[in-house]
């Protein structure tokens, strides 16, 4: 088992390296077939420990591999920890992973950075598999950096494109702040408890539940407030929360199998899956879970509604993923973690499938991402219309799909959760629900109903993506219907994690719900009496009257409610700010360091200031380098005169 | 009788008679030159003197080593002194500024 | 008494000397007096027991050392006019200079500390004693090496004076055969075709 995992680790970590190092000598397709391989393989193996950790009963692995270093008694190990939790993000990254590189053949077919692009998506597994994987706080710190550097190169893998260049530096650094966040919480857990394994942190942490910490004089806080906010500050910098999430929106400068793999399926859910991991912390303090349930709500409700005016296809479905994160926050907020997994998973299937099938698009319209310029496409790709379609009532919950269950059980969970917040939490998804049918709907019709906008000769070249591209597209279209009836029964209600997710009594919602759980049919039936059902119908009607039957309406809503129009095109102002407050003040403060610190401070007072001390001083100096022989002479004998006084003084 | 304070004043004046030497002919490096040897006459008589009174002979072994050294310097500072009038066709001190500052 | 009269004697005639070295106008004179210090010196070192050293300074220093002196003044076609400049106006702080050294110096070196009651005159040495023997047998054992060394810097001293002064082969009008032989036709003349001139 653990030689296994390791395998499961370094597969794709090789294939990154013979493609991205080896990749001329092994040519295009030499580089699709190591690294499609490696992951495929890594997908397999993980389905084996799946199999026997989640549907057998073979015991949690725990294992420490290698001491890195030991610092003050800490060690620092790489070590697996592989739980049921654990065990099915391997399952979802790789599956998804393998997805996408399939798909990858297809799209980026005549690129020139082919094999870069390979290395690239498979180094992601790698880390992305440290990450979950991990099983001490080191190295999901390691997994968590990588993953961040891998999607810095991947957004700006089209390195000629400035916007590229901007949304990656952007995605940079937005996740710096969030990882500053977490790596003070990381500290805090290392000063806490003395150690980074996650087996003796969440052992020790119900002691430390009283403690407190003076960090302004004056304020004590909860010990255990200060570090799961700390951490969570992570997670809301890679899991894209309000507000650090300006970075994921533009992160769609990077090819579309990136936006489904990085953006929307994987590495945005490590924030998520850090939560949960966590969970022994957040549960110990009802605060830090009102305060993630309330972020997680904002960006939710928000984020969503910005979808509504992007026209961008992949902006909006981006969108929505920050929604569908919010979702997922929320749920951890209401210490419904295996739900916010369990809505990780689905979400990963139909997301990755709506990407995938917006980038099939894509590629049918000649790289076009303009949904203004599309319409009608149904008739030309009726897979990539079909797939869509299923991902979007997926998206948006309609019965039966994997995206109701989650979404339902959320909504449910938030329902019946005391948190403070949870109430109002509980509205405002339920809003969402309206606008993630509206804005979901809204692209279908848009790109695949309704009049042909594209020009005469793009309609001409029109055709289906080839196999490549569908097989994909159908391969995640099936577990976007099917998944969630297999899963809610045991993921949310049942002990399918086992101990890998702790849940204080006062707070276990799910459990609550589970005694009126009977069965994922009888779910299905309730959805369809349930108000979020309503809801959604309510956002496709809404949806079908404005773009099909009555196109010509929006302009007009868009021109009535100028303002709140103008405050949504603007993305409520954020980029607008962080580049007047936080790019601008940095700019202003490094002139104002340049000018001050450097030219006048180091440059004008050190470097040429000691200069020019020393040249002062050797002009002085230079007048007592006569040259003569005698003035040394004279020099030599006045020490001498003042040496023997010295030593008559002393003599006497 | 005549005690070792007596040895040490006559070195101490030939000491300070060749520092004033050195000031007063502060133009002519030959006289310079002898000055110095004059200021080591005067250590030397001190070495001596005090090697006598003490019962010691590192003092006169210390002499010894003094004049081989005064020696070499006096032949090497002349050899100077020959090339030096031999480019200058002077020995002024005041003509010997290369290294003002 | 004998010897005291003998020590004033050797002791003034050695700061006449000194005194004279650097008042002399003519460094020939000055190295004469110096000459003069150096035997008056020797004299005093008799005095001392210090017999070899006495002689050596007087073989070696004045025979070798001072006649390399005279040989150089003699030698050197110096301006003693230039420089004798500025002897007066130095003076007066030389004066001061060296007697407040000599203050300093005479104080702590005076009766005081170094009178016949701290340092008590020691017995005269037998007459069998050797000075020339006993400084020997130190030198050759606790300070052979030192010795050595002393040995190695006269050899230098003698080489670089030579170095120094050595004005090289090149400046010589003598003829080397070695290259004379080597000559070619092309390297001495040279054929040049002209127009012959015209008369005019």
């Amino acid at each position: 088992m653990e030689n296994l995992c390791l395998l499961i680790v370094l597969l794709p970590l090789a294939g990154a390296i013979a493609a991205g190092l080896f990749g001329r000598q092994l040519g295009r397709s030499g580089a699709h077939w190591v690294t499609i391989l490696g992951v495929g393989a890594a997908f397999c193996l993980s389905f084996y420990v799946f199999s026997q950790i989640v549907l057998g009963d073979a015991p949690a692995l725990n294992v420490n591999l290698y001491t890195w270093l030991e610092t003050g008694g800490v060690p620092f190990r790489i070590g697996f920890l592989v739980d049921q939790l654990t065990a099915t993000m391997m399952v979802v990254v790789t599956f998804v992973s393998w997805m996408v590189h399939i798909y990858t053949i297809g799209y980026m077919h005549d690129d020139p950075g082919y094999q870069r692009f390979f290395s690239y998506i498979s180094l992601f597994t790698f880390s992305m598999l440290m990450l979950v994987m991990a099983n001490n706080f080191l190295q999901l710190f390691f997994g968590w950096e990588a993953v961040g550097l891998v999607s810095y190169l991947l957004i700006g893998f089209w390195f000629k494109r400035e916007s590229a260049i901007y949304a990656n530096l952007k995605a940079f650094l937005v996740n710096r702040v969030g990882d500053f966040g977490f790596l003070l919480g990381i500290a805090t857990v290392l000063m806490t408890f003395g150690s980074l394994d996650y087996g003796d942190v969440f052992r020790m942490a119900a002691d430390k539940a009283g403690s407190t910490i003076t960090i302004l004089p004056g304020h004590e806080w909860k010990l255990m407030t200060v570090m799961s906010l700390l951490l969570f500050v992570g997670a809301m910098g890679k899991s894209a929360q309000w507000p650090l999430h300006v970075w994921l929106p533009d992160s769609m400068e990077g090819p579309t199998p990136i936006s489904a793999l990085i953006h929307a399926a994987t590495m945005v859910t490590a924030g998520i899956f850090m939560v949960a991991r966590m969970s022994p912390l957040f549960e110990l303090t009802t605060t830090a879970l009102s305060v993630v349930m309330i972020i997680g709500t904002i960006t939710a409700f928000f984020m969503g509604l910005l979808g509504l005016v992007q026209h961008d296809i992949k902006r909006v479905v981006a969108y929505s993923t920050l929604s569908q994160l919010g979702y997922m926050t929320v749920a951890l907020g209401a210490s419904a973690y295996s739900a916010a997994i369990f809505h990780l998973f689905t979400h990963a299937f139909f997301k990755a499938l709506l990407f995938l099938a917006a980038g099939s698009v894509i590629i049918g319209l000649h790289h076009e991402q303009d949904m203004r310029h599309m319409g009608g496409l149904r008739k030309y790709m009726p897979i990539t219309w079909i797939t869509s379609l299923i991902g979007s009532l997926a998206l948006i919950g309609f019965p039966g799909t994997a995206g109701f269950f989650s979404k339902d059980a959320i909504l449910e969970a938030v329902h019946a959760s005391h948190t403070p917040g949870a109430q109002l939490a509980y509205y405002a998804c339920l809003l969402g629900v309206f606008v993630t049918a509206l804005y979901s709907f809204r692209l279908v019709f848009l790109v695949f109903h309704g009049e042909e906008r594209m020009d005469h000769h793009a309609r001409e070249h029109l055709h289906e993506s080839p196999a490549v591209v569908t097989v994909p597209l159908i391969a995640l279209a099936i577990p976007s219907i099917f998944a969630g009836m297999f899963g809610i029964g045991s993921m949310v209600f049942g002990d399918y994690f086992g101990s890998s997710i702790y849940v204080a009594k006062e707070h276990n919602v799910l459990g609550e719900l589970a005694e009126e759980f009977h069965g994922a049919g009888h779910f299905v039936v309730e959805g369809f009496m349930g108000a979020p059902l309503w809801f959604a119908f309510a956002g496709v009607a809404v949806a079908w009257f404005l773009y099909l039957k009555r196109p010509d309406l929006p302009p007009k809503i868009a021109a009535a409610l100028a303002l709140p129009y103008r405050i949504l095109v603007d993305k409520y102002g954020f980029d607008r700010f962080n580049d007047w407050f936080f790019a601008g003040g940095s700019r202003l403060m490094g002139g104002f360091l340049w000018r001050v610190g450097d030219v006048t401070l180091i440059d004008g007072l050190a470097v040429n200031g000691s200069a020019r001390a020393v040249a002062w001083w050797a002009g002085i100096m230079r007048r007592m380098q006569s040259g003569y022989l005698y003035h040394y002479a004279f020099a030599m004998i006045l020490g001498l005169l003042g040496l023997l006084a010295v030593f008559v003084h002393r003599m006497g | 009788m005549i005690s070792l304070a007596h040895y040490l004043i006559v070195g101490a004046v030939l000491f300070c008679l060749s520092v004033a030497g050195i000031f007063i002919n502060r133009k002519n490096v030959i006289v310079l030159l002898m000055c110095i040897e004059l200021m080591l006459l005067a250590v030397n008589l001190n070495f001596i003197a005090f090697s006598h009174f003490l019962g010691n002979l590192t003092g006169q072994v210390f002499v010894f080593f003094i004049l081989t050294v005064a020696a070499a310097e006096s032949a090497i500072g002349l050899a100077i002194l020959v090339v030096l009038f031999r480019n200058r066709s002077s020995i002024n001190v005041e003509d010997l500024d290369e290294m003002r500052g | 008494m004998f010897q005291q009269i003998i020590f004033y004697w050797f002791a003034l005639a050695a700061i006449f000397a000194g005194a004279m070295v650097i008042t002399v106008r003519n460094p020939v004179h000055a190295a004469l007096f110096l000459v003069l210090a150096f035997f008056s010196s020797a004299g005093l070192w008799l005095m001392l027991e210090a017999e070899f050293l006495a002689i050596a300074l007087v073989l070696v220093y004045v025979g070798a050392v001072m006649v390399l002196f005279l040989f150089v003044v003699m030698m050197l076609d110096i301006n003693i006019a230039v420089l004798r400049e500025g002897f007066a106006r130095y003076l007066p702080i030389a004066a001061v200079v060296a007697l407040m050294m000599f203050g300093a110096i005479g104080y702590v070196v005076g009766p005081r500390y170094f009178g016949l009651d701290a340092a008590p005159s020691p017995a005269p040495a037998a007459a069998s004693y050797s000075n020339t023997e006993a400084i020997g047998k130190v030198l050759y054992t606790d300070y052979v090496l030192p010795f050595e060394a002393a040995a190695v810097i006269l050899l230098v001293a003698i080489v670089a004076a030579i170095a120094l002064t050595h004005r090289g082969t090149r400046q010589s009008k003598a003829p080397r055969p070695e290259r004379q032989v080597q000559v070619r036709r092309a390297d001495r003349v040279r054929l040049i075709k002209m127009d012959a001139e015209r008369g005019g």
